[in-house]
């Protein structure tokens, strides 16, 4: 698993930030945010049961071999069927999606991976944020983009939702913001209602960061994130004061969501968001068929809060600056275990969601009957193979959304035969 | 406390969390070479830490409806950081919490399947007060922090807690669950990499049967405990990639179920014994009581390595090694650590002060910063280093500095009341207290012009109150101190 600190020594260039003055930030975020397009990066951590989420219910064998978990054909939202004539069906607890696949905003992209598959999280995480399955370490593939962009960068052109900042953002010269909340992302002072004494601690702080001592890599790494607090804090206290139209639900999902909404609302000038959501390791338990289930419990969170922050963007009028796009570290095996759950798999399913999106499904659907004939299965036809190489679905967020350069940013030409999507 | 003792400094930072002025100059007294062998061999002193808790002199702990570490998990952090701040043995707390790191589990999860009461009593009862003598993770991390690493992992394999975080629990014949067997290799022991991914199939059939039950059903004393089903596991031969024998042979053979725990005994062992493990567990020590910025001497892991497999597994001479090797002494490798916020916190507690405070307060920010205890993100553990740090999370430890230093007001203004006669005294003053790298000649003036902004300087209790406390914000809350 790779940390930034094994990405640090593994000699990337020193971690720095080119901030611009804060006078020039406006400015700055308007230019780079002309396009005003963004891109919301969406991880479900854990590994993505895909045959729970996009059910082929024609196929006997997933009944034989899901004998606890397998959804009957009556429940699953049958959405149509693939190029391969498979029939298909979103888990039944989807029903926001589904009405945003019928107004033909929903992409699914079935069995997307690589060759030889990690079914390790971490290593797993780390490929598919790399794009590299070579060799998983260095910057993000989005960090890459990133890269690309001329300095100076606004400091607020990424946004993770979540604590730590992913692996997919981390980029060589461009630091992204890592704001889990709002309300928590504030300078307190000891001394917060005497007169200007929270200015005075906020300047010997600025001051105090402002040290980036070349031959202490660490110190400057650290006071760098401090600056970046400094340098986009009071854009975000804006964002705070979003009061959306629409209700997102109370979890942390729905909240980060409407935390990326009221940043695009607000205009602030971020380009790349990401967002998480958790518990797809759904090795016991998984009850697929329990209204109260793990998996009907997470399919309930994801289109909860996708289905508001969709009403949301439709209202303001920025579905068609959004773009969403969700991986997971892998897919899970096809026979349940004896624990009413999956272990770790392959190939998995991509949901691309926006209003530049065309909707509808891509790839095809494993054949999950076992023999040496099945080109669908891997590892003795124990986990569904991959047919779409993940990295030509970014490439075509690279070339086609965010009008970057596939080739450079991925290391190769990814571009032949990706799902158009967009 | 005049800062004459760096290298005792550096020692309680590394081998615990830091101290206050007291401890500092108790430790200095007794030299460094005893001060060293204090707290390694830490089972000569006696472990009354808990009896303090709530007593007047100690950091405060807040008692909702009583306070009940062994069933509420939120006391049972609140316990583990009046630990941290107040331990005579803190060597023993930092390997805890480098256990908890790298056995990383998570109560969420088994809260999930059993209520937080059994979580809780899994991940943190003490015996004595367990009605069924349960022994939780973190005691069971405590007893073996610089134990033989075999018998931790054998004690993890059958710990109740990491049965349910892992799966192990239903982990049946004919139906096997590969979650225990495959971060078994990748993350307690070999590392990713190491290994393929049959060796994860044959680890899940070694450990068939490894499963819990319930020990006297509902009554009080009932618990959950390991129980070997033998009618559970599989009998064939297993088979790895690398040697499971002395004699080279890399196959489990076929036994009786009843005989067929020895399977998973035979599998701990070999991987404890894998070339690979020896100095995987040595590069993660250096990291965390050494240095995580530069790579580390290969030479020394290789020597930790050798002496870890010299030693039949055995943590504490490896530990000696490490602790009077040169690098570790080396200036040079001082501040050459990214605190976790556990002990950051814990640090700014013992240095700032902690009369009236509860580590209660603590327990929020500690999320924000990004490491709630018993809470780890997966079972690799929190993601270390420069990960700790990102806008939020450096907010957090500022506005943690804050209200520290709030909370501080009255007891900062009268220790430094008659000490100080000019901002510059007063700066002098905290820069001692608080044990911060060096801070560079801007930052400090930085800091005389906090304490001379807004008014002449008068040295008034109002001012002292003000401007104490407000230094020490900056200064606990500057990426200086962030560096251990």
């Amino acid at each position: 698993m790779l940390t930034r600190r094994e990405f640090i020594r593994d000699g990337v260039a020193a971690f720095t930030f080119s901030f611009a003055a804060p006078a020039f930030l406006s400015d700055l975020a308007r230019a780079q945010g002309s396009a005003r397009r963004n891109l919301v990066v969406l991880y479900l951590s854990g590994g993505n049961d895909a045959l729970s989420m996009l059910i082929p219910y024609t196929d006997q064998q997933y009944y034989a071999r899901r004998q606890v978990l397998a959804i009957p054909a009556a429940q699953v939202l049958q959405i149509g069927r693939d190029s391969a004539g498979n029939a298909l069906g979103l888990n039944p607890r989807l029903t926001g999606l589904r009405s945003i696949y019928d107004a033909g905003r929903l992409a699914l992209i079935q069995r997307t991976g690589y060759e030889n598959s990690s079914r390790s999280h971490f290593q797993g995480t780390d490929i598919w944020s790399t794009a590299n399955p070579r060799s998983s370490t260095g910057p993000g593939w989005l960090g890459r983009y990133l890269d690309t962009i001329p300095s100076p960068v606004d400091p607020l052109i990424g946004w993770s939702t979540t604590r730590d900042v992913p692996h997919v953002l981390l980029a060589d010269q461009v630091g992204i913001a890592a704001i889990p909340s709002i309300s928590g992302y504030s300078f307190a002072s000891p001394n917060q209602n005497v007169g200007s004494e929270p200015l005075y601690a906020r300047q010997a702080a600025v001051r105090i960061a402002s040290h980036v001592p070349v031959d202490m890599p660490h110190l400057s790494f650290v006071n760098a994130t401090a600056q970046q607090a400094f340098a986009t804090l009071d854009r975000v206290a804006q964002v705070g004061t979003y009061r959306p139209a629409v209700t997102y639900p109370p979890n942390g999902f729905g909240q980060a969501l409407q935390a990326v909404a009221g940043a695009m609302v607000g205009g602030v000038g971020t380009r790349i968001f990401f967002v998480q959501t958790g518990g797809y390791d759904t090795h016991s338990g998984q009850n697929t068929n329990q209204a109260n289930g793990a998996y009907t419990q997470l399919m309930a969170t994801l289109n909860d809060g996708m289905l508001a922050f969709y009403n949301d963007l439709v209202r303001q009028g920025l579905l068609g600056d959004t773009m969403v796009l969700q991986f997971s570290e892998f897919g899970r095996r096809i026979n349940e275990n004896a624990s009413a759950g999956t272990d770790h798999g392959a190939a998995s399913v991509m949901m691309v969601m926006g209003g530049g999106v065309r909707g509808g499904i891509y790839g095809t659907a494993p054949n999950l009957r076992i023999g040496s004939d099945n080109p669908t299965l891997e590892n003795s036809g124990n986990d569904v193979r991959y047919e779409t190489d993940f990295r030509s679905v970014y490439a075509r967020v690279v070339d086609q959304w965010l009008g970057g350069d596939s080739v450079q940013v991925l290391g190769a030409d990814f571009r032949t035969g990706a799902p158009q999507f967009v | 406390m005049a800062r004459s003792e760096p290298i005792i400094e550096h020692l309680l930072r590394r081998a615990g969390f830091g101290g206050s002025a007291e401890r500092l100059e108790a430790y200095a007294d007794l030299g460094y070479a005893t001060a060293l062998d204090r707290l390694i061999n830490y089972e000569q002193i006696y472990d009354g830490v808990d009896t303090h808790i709530g007593q007047p002199g100690y950091v405060g702990i807040t008692a909702r409806t009583g306070f009940a570490p062994s069933t509420n998990i939120a006391d049972s952090r609140q316990r583990w950081l009046f630990r941290m701040i107040h331990t005579e043995r803190p060597l023993q707390e930092k390997m805890a919490l480098f256990w908890h790191n790298h056995f990383a589990t998570a109560y969420s999860k088994i809260n999930g399947v059993y209520g937080p009461i059994e979580a809780t009593r899994m991940l943190a009862a003490k015996p004595s007060e367990d009605p069924g003598g349960v022994r939780g993770q973190l005691e069971l991390f405590r007893a073996h922090a610089t134990g033989n690493f075999r018998d931790l992992l054998i004690a993890v394999a059958k710990d109740p807690a990491i049965l349910v975080w892992l799966d192990g629990r239903t982990n049946v014949k004919g139906k096997p669950q590969e979650n225990f067997a495959r971060e078994l290799m990748e993350l307690f022991t070999m590392g990713v990499g190491t290994f393929p991914e049959a060796d994860v199939y044959a680890g899940a059939r070694v450990f068939t049967g490894w499963n819990l039950t319930r020990v006297n059903g509902a009554a009080t004393n009932g618990y959950y405990a390991f129980f070997y089903n033998s009618r559970e596991h599989e009998t064939s031969a297993k088979e790895f990639s690398f040697p499971i024998y002395k004699n080279g042979s890399k196959v489990i053979p076929v036994r009786s179920a009843t005989d067929g725990m020895q399977d998973g005994l035979d599998l701990l062992n070999a991987v404890a014994a894998h070339p690979a493990t020896g100095p995987r567990l040595s590069r993660k020590l250096y990291q965390y009581f050494v240095n995580e910025v530069d790579p580390p001497d290969a030479g020394l892991i290789a020597d930790m390595a050798r002496i870890y497999y010299q030693n039949n597994f055995e943590i504490k001479p490896v530990l000696i090694r490490l602790f009077t090797s040169s690098q570790f002494v080396d200036p040079a490798n001082y501040f050459k650590r990214y605190s976790w916020p556990a002990e950051f916190v814990a640090r700014a507690i013992n240095e700032v002060g902690w009369a009236g405070f509860s580590v209660n307060d603590a327990l929020n920010p500690m999320i924000t910063m990004g490491q709630q205890l018993f809470e780890p993100p997966d079972v690799a553990g929190w993601d270390l280093g420069e990960s700790w740090f990102t806008s939020g999370a450096m907010l957090a430890r500022m506005n943690f500095a804050a209200q520290l230093a709030t909370n501080q007001k009255f007891a900062l203004r009268d220790a430094s009341r008659g000490v100080v006669r000019s901002p510059e005294s007063l700066v002098s003053w905290a820069l001692d207290r608080l044990t911060a790298a060096s801070f560079p000649t801007d930052s400090y003036n930085a800091l005389i012009d906090y304490v001379r902004a807004g008014g002449s300087w008068t040295g008034s209790d109002t001012q002292l109150s003000m401007k104490a406390s407000g230094l020490a914000h900056l200064i606990v809350g500057s990426g200086e101190y962030q560096l251990v």
